[in-house]
């Protein structure tokens, strides 16, 4: 379970959170939907520690994060995978050497059961042929695919989605919509979905938290959201340039 | 920078410190912390060590050559000639005790140092720092104690091997020439020297390599702001190592006794 109390965060003057909270249930998937720019990698990357907010408190499994040092902070870390935007996949490993990074250092694991959990992870995502390529030699969305098979190696029990489905066609979006349901059903994943896209959002979603104004304004079943009489969600979920969102 | 008055600077100056001496601090605290990376290890020991051959070759080459010419014309020109031959223990010391290391010391900053801050800036920039931290690695274990060890080790090294390069050239120039006695030359330099003049050097090095491997691994993880942002990391690292290594260098002179026997 992740419980987000109250979490606040600047850059600089640039205010991103100002009183963030939120709870996500053990196996249950969150959709985080907001403009670009509201914060919600910022948000994710809380989550994992990546950043330090400047208040607030974020319980993973009811042990506080946010004041943990490197170490102790790191082994909650290995509950986690996470899907970065950008991909960051290791530019001077191959596409299977990044899947293997984390398999070889922090799991017990045989070197042939590494080489099948590799092999297993890219077929999911549909990269059996790009093991030994390198970073540079993949497009934006294969990049992506790698990017969500490193994540998923090594099972963890948080799954972090930054935009999976952006850069990537509208087939194999609807793949990874599939591939992160089931890794909900068979495995019990918790899931964070980071998304812009309205569609993949009520296929996946147990609930959508709308992030606005550097607060979560609502949260709720797909259903709920559809129906919400926020003007604020109203315009965002049907994408309209007129309504009560003026700073775009 | 947002204010240039003197405070702020002495207190950004203090910051930095700080940062260095925090990033220090944690590298010595996972030193032989697990998973140890001797993959990486060996890749950047082969990198400072094996591929820096041919540049420290060229810079103690023409260091020995320098200092065994103007070493000559000293006694040439002062003591006079047939002198010449007291050259020998002067020029095996001043390379082994303070030229070679400073050289190699400098070379190395700008090219190893240099290309770590360029490497880890990139991949501060593209996230991939963050990317070992969610994969549960710490980037102190993984990016900065191989190449702190590496460098410490692989300085000595390097500087070894460039006093034997400069003390020959300096032979070289000397002895074949301009036909200073040969006998004189070396008997002068095997009584004079010591092996402790070597080790100066040597440990001062290990000192240097530190400092270069910390620095750049320093600018690289504080990189910020893209492409400019690397460029950034690299010059300074080679600035402030450099500077580092010259100020170091005195003060670690200084603090060694000049010899070991005792006088
Ligand atoms: N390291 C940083 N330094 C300064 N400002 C930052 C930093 N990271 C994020 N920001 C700022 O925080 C705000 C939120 O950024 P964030 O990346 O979370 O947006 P986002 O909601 O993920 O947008 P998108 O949907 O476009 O990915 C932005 O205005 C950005 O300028
Ligand atoms: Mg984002």
């Amino acid at each position: 379970m992740i419980r987000i109390i109250d979490l606040h965060k600047s850059f600089g003057p640039k205010v991103v959170l100002r009183g963030v909270s939120l709870t996500i249930e053990k196996g249950e998937t969150m959709v985080v939907i907001g403009q670009s720019g509201s914060g919600k990698s910022v948000l994710i990357k809380h989550l994992i520690g990546l950043l330090k907010p400047d208040s607030g408190e974020i319980y993973i499994d009811d042990v506080e994060i946010t004041r943990l040092d490197d170490d102790e902070l790191l082994r909650v870390t290995r509950k986690f995978g996470l899907l970065f935007q950008g991909a960051a996949l290791f530019d001077s490993m191959t596409v299977a050497e990044n899947v293997r990074f984390g398999l070889e250092r922090y799991t017990r694991l045989s070197e042939e059961e590494v080489r099948k959990r590799v092999s297993e992870s890219l077929a999911l995502v549909g990269l059996n042929d790009a093991e030994c390529l390198m970073p540079f030699e993949l497009s934006g969305g294969m990049k992506k695919r790698a990017g969500l098979a490193r994540a998923i190696a090594y099972r963890p029990e948080i799954m972090l989605y930054d935009e999976p489905s952006t850069g990537i066609d509208p087939i194999r979006a609807d793949a990874i919509n599939d591939l992160i349901k089931k890794l909900k059903n068979d495995l019990g994943i918790t899931s964070v979905v980071i998304t812009h896209d309205m569609v993949s959002s009520y296929k996946i979603a147990d609930r959508i938290a709308m992030l606005y104004d550097g607060e979560i304004i609502e949260v709720g079943t797909p259903e709920e959201i559809r129906n919400s009489k926020s003007a604020f969600i109203q315009q965002f979920i049907h994408g309209q340039a007129e309504g009560p969102i003026k700073d775009w | 920078m947002a204010s240039l008055s003197p405070n702020a600077l002495l207190l950004g100056a203090f910051e930095q410190l700080g940062a260095v001496g925090w990033l220090f601090f944690k590298t010595m605290k996972n030193l032989f912390r697990r998973p140890r990376e001797h993959q990486i290890l060996l890749q950047q020991l082969e990198e400072i060590g094996v591929r820096s051959l041919p540049v420290v070759s060229l810079t103690a080459a023409f260091g020995g050559l320098v200092f065994g010419f103007q070493t000559y014309t000293g006694f040439h020109r002062y003591i006079g000639p047939g002198s010449e031959a007291f050259a020998g223990p002067i020029i095996t010391l001043g390379l082994a005790k303070e030229l070679i290391p400073i050289l190699v010391g400098l070379m190395i900053s700008g090219r190893v140092g240099s290309s770590m801050a360029a490497e880890i800036g990139t991949m501060k920039i593209t996230e991939q720092i963050d990317a070992l931290h969610s994969l549960g690695a710490n980037p102190i274990r993984y990016l900065v104690v191989p190449r702190t060890l590496a460098a410490f080790f692989m300085l000595p090294c390097l500087v070894l091997y460039g006093d034997i390069i400069g003390i020959l050239c300096g032979y070289f120039y000397n002895v074949v020439l301009m036909g200073v006695n040969r006998v004189m030359y070396v008997q002068n330099t095997l009584m004079y020297l010591e092996i402790w003049d070597v080790a100066t050097g040597l440990i001062k090095s290990c000192v240097f390599g530190v400092v270069i491997a910390i620095v750049g691994c320093w600018q690289g993880m504080e990189t910020e702001g893209g492409a400019e942002g690397v460029g950034r990391a690299t010059t300074r690292t080679v600035v402030i190592s450099s500077i580092s290594i010259l100020i170091l260098n005195f003060f670690i002179s200084k603090l060694l006794p000049a010899t070991l026997k005792g006088g």
